[in-house]
């Protein structure tokens, strides 16, 4: 029978079925940061289990990181008892740690693919909802809860129920200034946050095998904010000259069998999907959000919505909230929303393209008075990588702040957050009411728009400069 | 974890959609390392700043089921989300839709999440804000919710229904399934990353 990619790699983990129960599969690999698992471990040992595979498990430390002064002691006691935490439980169950100082630390998201870690075919699960970034490589990754997190930890497998398919074809090509961040707040607004609940979405489409490895966990990563288990995209020549001599890669004979493996995975031409979504990339320009939730947004160049032009009473009262909160007012154009601090960084938009293109924009201009720009890598290794092309240089040349890496302002668990009231354009992932930090207002944006707003202050797109 | 079987409370309206799971518990209550005590960062943005939030009605205290619009549990995979409203003393949470990630980590939790359909949501809020001294019958031997005037069924596979009633846990579960996870890693891809 025909199948998709995602019951492929399914299929190929099934440690057990049976009747009347979820399907057990084998993990492939866990990865571990310190906030969804303290309790986890605390759990094992108060059953006195140990890790079963510690050499499929990695852990770093990237939610609570400061990104400044990273090698000194956290301020924040309660931050550095959990950093701490982590440390010690790494050590007593034998799990591999990447600590702030070490070249190899970052988020999490980040550290797996540039390790090699992350290859097609495999099951990957981290506690944390971006765990879908991997999805890029053809690989079946889900965020999962602390529970989850100790089974993993125990057992190697979890219990998982089943799930229905999703094709998103985003055909034809992208205009320049237009990126993957724009596809996926796209299909998001399309589809809405509860749109793809119960399905694995696999991305495909001429639009998408344009584009790089980064730029495609770029797009899983938000699977998860339409809603979905998880996004995939075929592996194919970019996925493997991606993956291919990375520390972890496999090398010769093995190399050769893995890829023929990965090839097989593409999603049989007869097989069905459960439900389909098509957008065309020509008419895909630069996306903003203006309201609290990531299906809130629109293009850079409409105004702000009016709820009173929303059919669905949920979904107007929905947009009263959001604007409400947002201080924003029908009709006003997107492009005269000023703000007050630019983000770029996090699990979405924290690897070096995204820095480069940015930097790229930034480039002999300055941010604009008033306006405070973060630049946060997703891990040191794209700082180093940063600095090596002079990158970091131009950031601070224009005025932005340069900084360690860390999951940062995206979710402001460090000392990186917005005041009450503050408006960011972010390149993160999530426009929760205070999710940047209480009282926050957040735009979502892409790296470009981000460089191009911290310009100008006002939510732009290079074409404005 | 503990059984569940039939559970009966006063309703708490909750009139939102896209409840995430920043605003059930926002990240600063996340560095916290230990299991319980986390009914303090419960909704705790809005119990700060809006007086017209429903847990800050005192007619509401005591509240044990919860009624909530669609996608309540979206974003973050924080299992802090369960663990909060456990702790404050929830014992169900009903909604047209949920967050799969946090359904299921309440699932495991033995936080009954229960679908209806919006309409009966509709009428339960209608009721319990008539009412705030309204109680919902949540039952999981019958699968199904009752109230005054309501009487609706629910669905929940028979699986994870026998586990919450019998409030066991899953890791003991697949642990007698060691001999198959034994067999399975003979037989994985030799070329399989390994992280040391």
């Amino acid at each position: 029978m025909a199948r998709t990619m995602a019951e492929k790699v399914w299929e190929e983990h099934v440690v057990r079925r049976a009747d009347g129960e979820p399907d057990l599969l084998y993990i492939d690999l866990h990865l571990v940061h310190e906030v969804t698992s303290p309790q986890a471990f605390e759990g094992l040992r108060l059953a006195g289990r140990g890790v079963r595979r510690p050499d499929l498990t990695v852990a770093t430390e990237d939610h609570n990181v400061p990104t400044e002064n990273i090698l000194g002691p956290i301020a924040d006691k309660v931050s550095r008892t959990q950093i701490e935490t982590l440390r010690k439980n790494a050590a007593e169950f034998g799990v591999r740690l990447f600590p702030m100082g070490d070249i190899d630390q970052g988020i999490v998201h980040v550290v797996g693919p540039q390790l090699g870690l992350t290859q097609p075919g495999m099951t990957i699960v981290c506690g944390d909802s971006h765990t879908s970034t991997h999805g890029a490589f053809g690989a079946l990754a889900f965020g999962i809860g602390t529970s989850q997190v100790e089974h993993v930890l125990a057992t190697q497998t979890l219990p998982m129920a089943p799930f229905k398919t999703m094709a998103v074809t985003v055909n034809g090509a992208l205009r320049p200034g237009v990126t993957a961040k724009d596809i996926i707040l796209a299909v998001i607004a399309q589809i809405g946050t509860g749109g793809g609940q119960g399905y694995v979405i696999e991305y495909r489409g001429e639009a998408i095998r344009a584009l790089s490895m980064e730029a495609r966990m770029t797009i899983c990563n938000m699977s998860i904010e339409a809603g979905a288990r998880a996004g995939m995209i075929a592996p194919d020549a970019t996925t493997f000259d991606y993956i291919k001599g990375r520390p972890h890669a496999p090398e010769g004979a093995e190399w050769d069998a893995a890829v023929a493996h990965w090839e097989s995975l593409r999603t049989d031409d007869d097989a069905v999907f459960d439900a389909e979504v098509v957008l065309d990339a020509d008419r895909l320009s630069p996306f903003v959000t203006w309201g609290t939730n990531p299906g809130q947004g629109a293009p850079l160049d409409a105004a702000v919505p009016d709820p009173a032009e929303f059919a669905d009473a949920t979904e107007r009262a929905a947009a009263e909230k959001a604007l409400a909160y947002m201080d924003l007012r029908p009709g006003t154009p997107l492009s005269e929303v000023r703000v007050d601090t630019v983000f770029l960084g996090s699990c979405t938009n924290g690897r070096i393209e995204d820095l480069r293109a940015a930097a790229e924009v930034i480039r002999g201009r300055k941010v604009a008075d008033g306006v405070r720009m973060l630049v946060v890598p997703g891990s040191m290794r794209v700082k180093e990588q940063a600095n090596a092309e002079g990158l970091g240089e131009v950031f601070t040349a224009a005025g932005a702040e340069w900084r360690e890496a860390g999951c940062s302002m995206c979710l402001g668990m460090n000392p990186d957050q917005l005041k009450p009231g503050e408006r960011s354009a972010s390149t993160s992932n999530r426009n929760f009411e205070g999710r940047q930090g209480k009282g926050g207002r957040t735009h979502l944006v892409s790296p470009l728009v981000a460089a191009a707003t911290a310009v100008r202050g006002t939510l732009s797109s290079p074409a404005d400069l | 974890m503990e059984k569940f079987t039939v559970h009966t409370g006063r309703a708490v309206p909750l009139r939102a959609s896209n409840v995430d799971t920043d605003q059930i518990i926002p990240a600063v209550y996340l560095k916290r390392v230990a299991r319980t005590g986390f009914e303090d960062g419960l909704f705790a943005a809005w119990r700060a700043n809006d007086p017209d939030f429903v847990l800050n009605k005192p007619e509401y205290s005591g509240g044990s089921v919860l009624v909530a619009g669609p996608d309540f549990g979206t974003g973050s995979s924080r299992e802090h989300a369960v663990w909060a409203l456990q702790d404050y003393g929830f014992k169900a949470v009903l909604a047209p839709r949920f967050g799969d990630i946090f359904r299921g980590n309440s699932l495991k939790g033995g936080l009954l999440t229960v679908l209806l359909p919006q309409e009966v949501i509709e009428r339960l809020w209608a009721l319990s804000e008539a009412d705030p001294a309204t109680e919902i019958t949540v039952d999981l031997v019958e699968r199904e919710v009752r109230a005054p005037g309501v009487t609706e069924p629910f669905e929940l596979d028979d699986y994870t229904r026998w586990r919450l009633m019998e409030g066991l846990d899953d890791i003991a579960l697949t642990l007698r399934r060691t001999d198959d996870i034994d067999a399975y890693e003979q037989r994985r891809k030799s070329w399989l990353p390994v992280t040391r």
